[in-house]
């Protein structure tokens, strides 16, 4: 549904500051009906990127492909045009000021042409979806933030769009409203069949969403996949992201061996404390880590300390690995932290 | 207290003038600053229709225009003024200076006005579609409509009080009412009474526009 294929985006130098290039050769292909998500710290280009695809911004070469239409290849009226079709929201809502929930709603719909008695038609329409049937003639002064990006998405499916570009949506907001503007996003998603680009800086919002993420670092892709496949490599970019390694004190003083283990849905951590408390009848203690509910599925990082008779323990690993479980031991200098090599 | 008598019609006739002179200019004033003030916005760079030399060209008369006083531009384009309205000499004459002068104070404000409002809201609406036009007429003049109504009070203001200079060189008007009765006759209580009814006409022009802009505010 959308398929960026080499994109690089250069800003020109200004007075003092060289060319920058916030957008360095991405390629990215989203499937229709897939929710994707785009992550990076600031200044990772994420920004740029997703007004590059419906050209908000042009790319300085690259292709750009929505819905089937080349976009860059079009002059700009068609880009207008095609624009239409694909929604977006902002970190700010950008909704008028001067006009009330629904005039806002009605805005790009007033754009298409369409008339007014079928404009306020959609409109309520939309607003009722969003759940602010009631709030219809509320200006935005008077709604919460929460209240506002609902209505900005309204706003962003008046066209019918088949995507959904949202630009840290939920960056704006506190907790309960991010979640329930997540929880919109995933709905609409669903209900209209619409495909998803959403682009933040916390991972807590790709978790809670996303089937698939790339992750962004100065303007290139380092990492990406579906999150269920991504969760379940040892050791990767965007896993170490999603899911920070988990540290425990592996200093002097401690006996026995530390095991690092992944939990995916597949390999549960029951099957590791079977082998190892039921069959070698070891002591484990569970030194660090979390296991939490992402895509749908259960995944975690555990940092196990096991003691007691060692010696068949390397066989036992030898035949949970066998077995698809991904775990292995901490060297006993190493600190786990720093072996990972990625801080986040 | 005969000479009132006299003098009565005379003040009516002059705020007559004046009002004639100011309501006229302000309506020129207003259709040609508003799109002077949005040329200026979309042509500069990195706006909307980026057009530099344009924008450059379109600042320099319009920083002349604000940098001239307005005795002296009296002066200066009175022979435009004789070639619209075939003399220099009473109201509808002043009204042509009146305009000159006031169109690019005007434009200056609207280009203020319409710079406020932010950026990411010409975005969405980019986003949704729309042409630079719609941009103009959908977001930036509705967003912008109080400050540019505050902005159009101000110059009003300033007409009233360009328009006295005005009356000074043949306008008529209060201004030269005052110069003529109060000045001129040493009548000091003729003077205070025209200042008093300037003073109520701005009075009545801020508060009427204040009022609407604070309708129009929804933020």
């Amino acid at each position: 549904m959308i398929e960026l294929t080499d994109v690089r985006k250069v800003f020109p130098a200004r007075r003092r500051a060289g060319e920058v290039v916030a957008v360095d050769g991405v390629s990215l292909r989203v499937a229709a009906g897939e929710f994707a998500g785009v992550v990076g710290p600031s200044g990772s280009g994420k920004s740029t990127l997703v007004r590059l695809v419906n050209l908000l911004e042009r790319p300085t070469s690259g292709s750009v492909t929505v819905d089937g239409r080349v976009l860059t290849d079009l002059p700009d009226d068609r880009v207008r045009e095609a624009r239409r079709s694909i929604g977006m929201v902002f970190q700010h809502f950008e909704l008028l000021d001067s006009r009330t929930a629904a005039g806002n709603v009605e805005h790009p719909l007033e754009l298409a042409g369409v008339g007014r008695a079928e404009r306020r038609r959609r409109a309520a329409e939309l607003l009722d979806l969003v759940g602010l049937g009631e709030r219809a003639e509320a200006r935005p002064a008077q709604l919460s933030g929460g209240q506002k990006q609902r209505v900005a998405i309204a706003r962003a499916l008046a066209g019918r769009p088949r995507v959904l570009l949202c630009d840290e949506a939920t960056s704006a907001l506190d907790q309960a409203s991010t979640a329930s503007v997540l929880e919109l996003l995933r709905r609409v998603r669903s209900e209209l069949g619409l495909t998803v680009l959403l682009i933040t800086h916390e991972m807590a919002v790709v978790k809670a969403v996303c089937d698939s993420a790339v992750l962004l670092e100065r303007g290139r892709v380092v990492d990406g996949g579906r999150l269920s496949e991504v969760l379940t490599r040892g050791h990767s970019p965007l896993a170490d992201a999603l899911l920070p390694a988990p540290v425990a004190d592996a200093g002097a003083g401690h006996d026995g061996v530390l095991l690092r283990v992944t939990v995916t849905d597949r390999t549960p951590e029951t099957v590791v404390l079977q082998t190892l408390v039921g069959r070698l009848e070891l002591a484990v203690e569970v030194a660090g880590g979390s296991v939490e509910t992402v895509a749908g599925g259960r995944y975690g990082r555990l940092l196990l300390r096991v003691t007691g008779d060692l010696d068949r323990l390397d066989g036992a690993l030898r035949g949970l690995r066998d077995d698809g479980v991904l775990i292995e031991a901490v060297p006993r200098d190493a600190n786990p932290v720093a072996a990972t090599g990625v801080d986040r | 207290m005969s000479d009132w008598a006299r003098i009565y019609p005379q003040l009516i006739e002059a705020t007559g003038e004046t009002l004639y002179m100011v309501g006229v200019a302000a309506v020129l004033t207003v259709v040609f600053g508003v799109p002077l003030g949005i040329l200026l916005t979309v042509s500069a760079p990195g706006a909307l229709a980026p057009r530099p030399l344009l924008n450059r060209f379109l600042g320099l008369v319009v920083n002349l225009g604000r940098s001239l006083p307005f005795i002296i531009l009296l002066f200066l384009v009175a022979p435009v003024t004789r070639g619209i309205v075939g003399t220099t000499i009473g109201s509808t004459a002043a009204i042509v200076p009146l305009t000159i002068g006031a169109v690019p104070f005007l434009a200056r404000l609207v280009e203020t006005s319409l710079r406020e409002v932010a950026a990411g809201k010409v975005e969405a609406a980019m986003s949704m579609g729309a042409r630079r036009r719609d941009v103009v007429r959908t977001v930036l003049l509705p967003e912008a409509r109080p400050s540019l109504i505050a902005g159009t009070t101000v110059t009003v203001v300033a007409l009233i009080s360009y328009s006295a200079m005005a009356g000074a060189v043949g306008g008529g008007g209060l201004g030269d009412f005052a110069i003529r009765f109060g000045y001129q006759q040493f009548r000091t209580d003729i003077t205070l009474l025209t200042v008093v009814l300037l003073l109520v006409i701005v009075q009545a022009l801020q508060w009427a526009g204040d009022h609407w802009a604070r309708r129009l505010a929804h933020v």
